[in-house]
């Protein structure tokens, strides 16, 4: 079924469990909503050193927000924002491309799971919801990304 | 079972049933109270005009001018009877939206009786839409007047029992909608409008989810002014409708300004043409008027006694079929008493979005998410619900589908 290429069992592994979910209280430092469907998420981070540290996030969304944010909390976990910034490049590139390209497993790991969803235009949205997050926070944190 | 439409013959006449979606499945169309579709002699309506009697209306002396004027007027005829009103009283305007923020800008500009300004009060509810809320919620801005609204009660309707705080002497206008577009609920108005009245203000019904799918009489109902989208009256997009009393019309300040909405002009001032026109600035949307015409003809031939009817027998089959479905939970009424044929369902566990995927894979076509009643939706306690809503063209079968398709939804996530 075609479905299963847009809900793949790494997805829903993510959704189940995901990473980095819950703000300790009075962390929040954006808050993004997709207006079309009412999704929101919370999400608070700190560079150190040059690296991303301490990426927290929490809200409410459909299981592909839900898995696609908590897969990018494990890939810029610990990145420095040079390579952060290849890494959100890469998936912005993947959720444009309506199906015609792979994604580079090397640099987005299990976010590669996600390369369905650009098949499924009204679900290009919910998959970048945490990832705009992410980016908004990392420029208020100084980074240029 | 004996039918009260002939589905059958109906599906015939919407082309859009012919197309297959994904995975070569038939078109389940669930979506109604978003848009409807549209039939062939709608189509060829607007068509027709373009072909045979395309011309500015209203303006020209020349035979084709008269003609298109002739169509035009026609449906506005067509508009008026439909809703047994006259048609002085009918405003063409691009979406119920637009007629809504028509009333909204106009009443900022009032003057007199009809002036809004700090003191004053303008009630709605929360089961509004978006186009009835924000309205008015941003006319109380910008007049300093206060936003009051009656609660929505978890079955969905409202919640009365305020009625002495909520419409008090210095309420302007009152504006609710006839159906929820959400839960498909119907809310108690009569005492409302006694209410308003009462005190002396205006009531404007939005009749978006009723004037498409029963029989309406706007006068006996007793609202100043209605409005709805004729997109969701198997009518073209691009065309609405505000009904007014005449009398209120013609002492209101104009909401466009331009083209034939005139009397006289110079360099320094302007006067006026009566409504409808001085409402209607400039060309408006000949074709979709003429398209409007032709789907109010269609609806009448059919019948909306018979269409509220039918809507509300397959309603009863789908709601008792989605309570005998385990994991699936009802928003709203649970019943056909006091509701239309929309209904809004959660499944535990599982984001709408995800529903709404899964169950387009069985050609079903249903709304997800807050459906532009975000306030309502938080009322309740959701971040949104799965909805279906019904029309002439659906069937059993249609409903047979959708309750596999709401099975096929909770299966697919809750086995993996
Ligand atoms: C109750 C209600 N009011 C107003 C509207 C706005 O209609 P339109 O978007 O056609 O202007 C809708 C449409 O969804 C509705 O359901």
């Amino acid at each position: 079924m075609e479905l299963d290429s847009l809900y793949q069992e790494v997805i829903l592994d993510h959704y189940k469990k995901p990473h980095h979910k819950g703000l300790p209280a009075g962390e929040i430092q954006v808050h993004h909503v997709n207006p079309n469907c009412g999704d929101e998420i919370t999400l608070s981070l700190e560079i150190k050193d040059g690296v991303f540290v301490d990426l927290t996030w929490d809200g409410v969304g459909c299981s592909i927000s839900q898995a696609s944010a908590s897969i990018m909390g494990d890939l810029v976990s610990g990145k420095t924002v040079a390579q952060a910034a290849e890494v959100l490049r890469e998936f912005t590139e993947l959720m444009q491309s309506k199906g015609n390209i792979l994604g580079n497993e090397e640099v987005l790991e299990d976010a590669i799971a996600l390369a369905g969803v650009s098949k499924f235009p009204a679900r290009v949205k919910c998959a970048l919801l945490g990832w705009m997050a992410f980016k908004d926070a990392a420029i208020q944190n100084g980074a240029e990304i | 079972m004996s039918s009260i439409l002939d589905v059958a013959t109906i599906k015939r006449d919407f082309p859009i049933f012919n197309e297959e979606m994904r995975g070569g499945k038939r078109l389940v169309f669930l979506d109604s109270a978003a848009t409807s579709q549209k039939p062939i002699q709608v189509l060829d309506a607007e068509r027709n005009f373009y072909t045979t009697s395309n011309a500015a209306v209203h303006r020209g002396s020349y035979y084709l001018a008269e003609r298109a004027s002739e169509v035009f007027e026609n449906s506005r005829q067509k508009v008026a009877d439909f809703l047994g009103v006259a048609p002085e009283e009918i405003v063409f305007t691009k979406s119920a939206t637009e007629s809504l923020n028509l009333l909204a800008v106009s009443f900022e500009r009032g003057t007199g009786s009809l002036a809004i300004g700090p003191g004053d009060e303008i009630v709605v509810s929360e089961l509004e839409h978006h186009a009835n809320l924000l309205p008015w919620q941003q006319l109380a801005k910008r007049t300093g007047a206060t936003l009051k609204w009656f609660e929505m009660e978890q079955d969905g309707s409202l919640d009365l029992s305020a009625m002495d705080r909520v419409i008090t002497s210095k309420c302007k206008i009152v504006a609710i909608t006839h159906q929820s577009n959400v839960l498909g609920s119907v809310p108690d108005l009569a005492p409302i409008i006694a209410a308003t009245h009462a005190v002396g203000a205006l009531f404007v019904l939005d009749a978006c989810q009723s004037v498409p799918h029963q029989p309406i009489d706007v006068r006996a109902l007793g609202a100043d002014f209605m409005v709805f989208s004729g997109h969701k009256a198997l009518g073209p997009t691009g065309v609405g409708v505000l009904w007014g009393r005449a009398e209120i019309l013609n002492a209101m300040e104009p909401f466009l300004y331009g083209g034939s909405m005139i009397e006289t002009v110079t360099m320094t001032g302007a006067t006026w043409a009566p409504a409808p026109k001085k409402f209607e600035a400039g060309v408006p949307n000949m074709a979709q008027v003429v398209g409007l015409g032709a789907a109010l003809d269609y609806l009448s031939n059919v019948g909306m006694a018979n269409i509220h009817l039918w809507e509300l027998e397959l309603t009863q089959y789908a709601l008792d079929g989605l309570k005998a479905i385990e994991g699936v939970r009802v928003v709203g009424p649970q019943g056909i008493i006091d509701r239309g044929g929309v209904i809004s369902f959660t499944i535990a566990g599982l984001h709408p979005h995800d529903v709404g995927q899964v169950m387009d894979q069985y050609g079903v076509a249903v709304r997800t998410g807050h459906h532009c009643a975000w306030p309502l939706i938080r009322k309740l306690g959701l971040t949104g619900t799965t909805r279906a809503s019904f029309y002439l063209y659906n069937d059993f079968s249609d409903v047979d589908i959708f309750l596999e398709s709401v099975v096929g939804a909770r299966d697919y996530f809750g086995k993996r």
